[in-house]
């Protein structure tokens, strides 16, 4: 049970946040709850805090809105938390459309689709691309582009407000991560992604491999649905520094031999230094 | 040693053309489906709504004046419902705006895409002054323009009296009835839409559109001139030069010069 329990603990949690805040804001609309009341694009949190998307914030800047106050400071008060705890937390502990992408890609383990599509025909860095168009179109047309599009917030309105054809977009991707691409709207694609990993570059919280204690079983990166942030697995004690790891912690709990948990970037620094 | 660095720089290059064409097809696709989304002008707002241009793109579609709406009027839109996704809206003739006169949509708004201050007076919200949109009405399929008494619309409007007046008629075809039939003002109508959901017929004969659509304008040629406040408008009046064969001569040397006009 205890073995059990440390296989998915992470995963529990996670699926506690992003299950939880998605019932706190369905609950704000349905029966009036004051905790967390709007949507991921911008909320309030106990009717005082304001919280915003800042790539949302960042699309609107771009197509000429006069910016509000509320909307700086919460997409300033979003910014700072994901520099502290790794940008793409917000990927896998809060967006909803990682339910979605995380079981095509246990569903694509499990009958094996990886066995011979071993190719991956995309590059990791579309979502730069995608967040550089998202800015242009955003500039030269005078809307927020990407909000017209995302699938995130078609979700998460969907859930709180109602769907909709929005499930068609969202089979649509769990069809496309499924067959065409392996994690490929979170991996690839998803220009908010894209955005934390550039703000969360350097972020405290890390995932630290200690090379001493590796197998080079590979389950890590089997789980990973970033593994090329997991290059140094079973190479060099060093820890994972690219942003484009989301902080899932899946890595953690399959590894059997202790060789992967979390740090303090920080504290990771100056142990180094003091060596 | 030189030939793999080449290699390098081309797989580089190619890399980032095929980035490019990706993008650059994407970008197409995506612009113009933004584009045709954002086109649709038959969109009712919430009060304090600013200009649909600005409000595209300061609306972050949050939905907390959705939540604050306490009739449920308002609505997100969502894929399927045809109207730029994610923007608030309502539709009259299933739930109207009941015109709270604390508007309690407005304060939510996080990015002044419902701008208070367009909805305040001295000071105070005043839902009276909103300009959601403007009723306006078909008088073929309004039965009260039929000659059969009905003041629905009237009655059902929170501006009784002075966004919808009911005018006096003789009816000629009886010779002793009257009709009775609706006018809206748009100087008092906020396209609250109460009037539409009270419409007796099949299809509502009186109906709130946009004002953007609903209105037209005089423009600055036409004053008048009894009204020393509209004689204003000329200052900002812009001059236009016409430029056809005709106007390169004088009025008078047209008259006289023996040719055809036309």
């Amino acid at each position: 049970m205890s073995t059990f329990w440390n296989k998915y603990r992470y995963l529990f949690f996670r699926r506690t946040t992003q299950i939880g805040l998605l019932f706190f804001y369905f609950a704000a609309n349905a029966w009036g709850w004051t905790i967390i009341m709007g949507n991921l694009s911008s909320s309030v949190v106990f009717e005082t805090i304001p919280l915003s998307d800042p790539y949302a914030a960042l699309q609107m800047l771009a197509a000429g809105a006069v910016i509000a106050t509320d909307v700086i400071i919460g997409a300033l008060i979003i910014t700072i938390f994901y520099m502290v705890v790794g940008g793409r937390a917000f990927c896998s502990w809060v967006c909803p459309v990682n339910l979605i992408t995380d079981a095509a890609a246990l569903l694509r383990r499990k009958i094996g689709v990886d066995n011979f599509a071993k190719r991956q025909p995309a590059t990791r860095n579309m979502r730069y691309w995608v967040l550089g168009l998202s800015l242009l179109i955003s500039f030269m047309m005078g809307i927020t582009a990407f909000e017209f599009i995302s699938p995130i917030s078609i979700l998460h309105r969907g859930i709180i407000f109602g769907i909709g054809f929005g499930w068609a977009a969202m089979l649509v991707i769990f069809l496309f991560d499924l067959l065409v691409l392996k994690n490929g709207w979170c991996g690839h694609i998803c220009p908010l992604g894209g955005f934390y990993s550039l703000t969360g570059k350097f972020s405290l919280v890390r995932v630290h491999h200690k090379q001493e204690n590796c197998t080079e079983c590979m389950k890590c990166k089997v789980v990973c649905p970033e593994q090329q942030v997991l290059y140094m697995i079973g190479k060099e004690s060093i820890p994972v520094l690219s942003a484009e790891c989301t902080n899932c912690a899946r890595c953690i709990e399959v590894c059997d031999d202790d060789a992967l948990g979390f740090s303090i970037r920080k504290l990771v620094e100056n142990k180094k230094k003091g060596e | 040693m030189k030939s793999v660095t080449e290699r390098d720089r081309r797989k580089f290059i190619l890399g980032m053309a095929r980035g490019a064409g990706i993008t650059a097809l994407g970008g197409f696709i995506w612009s113009a489906y933004v584009d045709e989304v954002t086109a649709s002008p038959l969109v009712l707002r919430p009060p304090g709504a600013i200009k649909e241009k600005d409000f595209l793109r300061t609306c972050i579609k949050c939905g907390l004046c959705v939540e604050a709406c306490p009739y449920d009027t308002l609505l997100l839109a969502k894929p399927g419902d045809n109207k730029p996704l994610g923007t608030p809206y309502f539709i009259p003739r299933d739930i109207p705006c009941y015109m709270c006169p604390d508007i309690p949509c407005v304060p939510v708004c996080p990015t002044g895409a419902l701008d208070e201050s367009s909805v305040t007076t001295n000071g105070k919200l005043d839902i009276n002054i909103a300009e959601m949109g403007l009723a306006v009405i078909n008088k073929e399929s309004c039965i009260a323009f039929w000659g059969i008494q009905c003041d629905a619309c009237y009655r059902a409007c929170p501006i009784l009296g002075q966004a919808i007046s009911i005018e006096y008629k003789k009816n000629d075809r009886t010779g002793k009835h009257a009709y009775l039939t609706p006018i809206v003002h748009a100087d008092a109508c906020t396209g609250c839409g109460l009037c539409e959901k009270a419409c007796v017929t099949e299809k509502a004969a009186i109906f709130v559109l946009p004002r953007e659509v609903s209105m037209g304008k005089a423009g600055d040629y036409y004053i008048k001139g009894w009204d020393k406040g509209d004689e204003k408008r000329l200052e900002n009046a812009a001059e236009i030069k016409t430029k056809t064969e005709i106007s390169k001569d004088k009025a008078v040397d047209s008259l006289n010069s023996g040719e055809d006009l036309y």
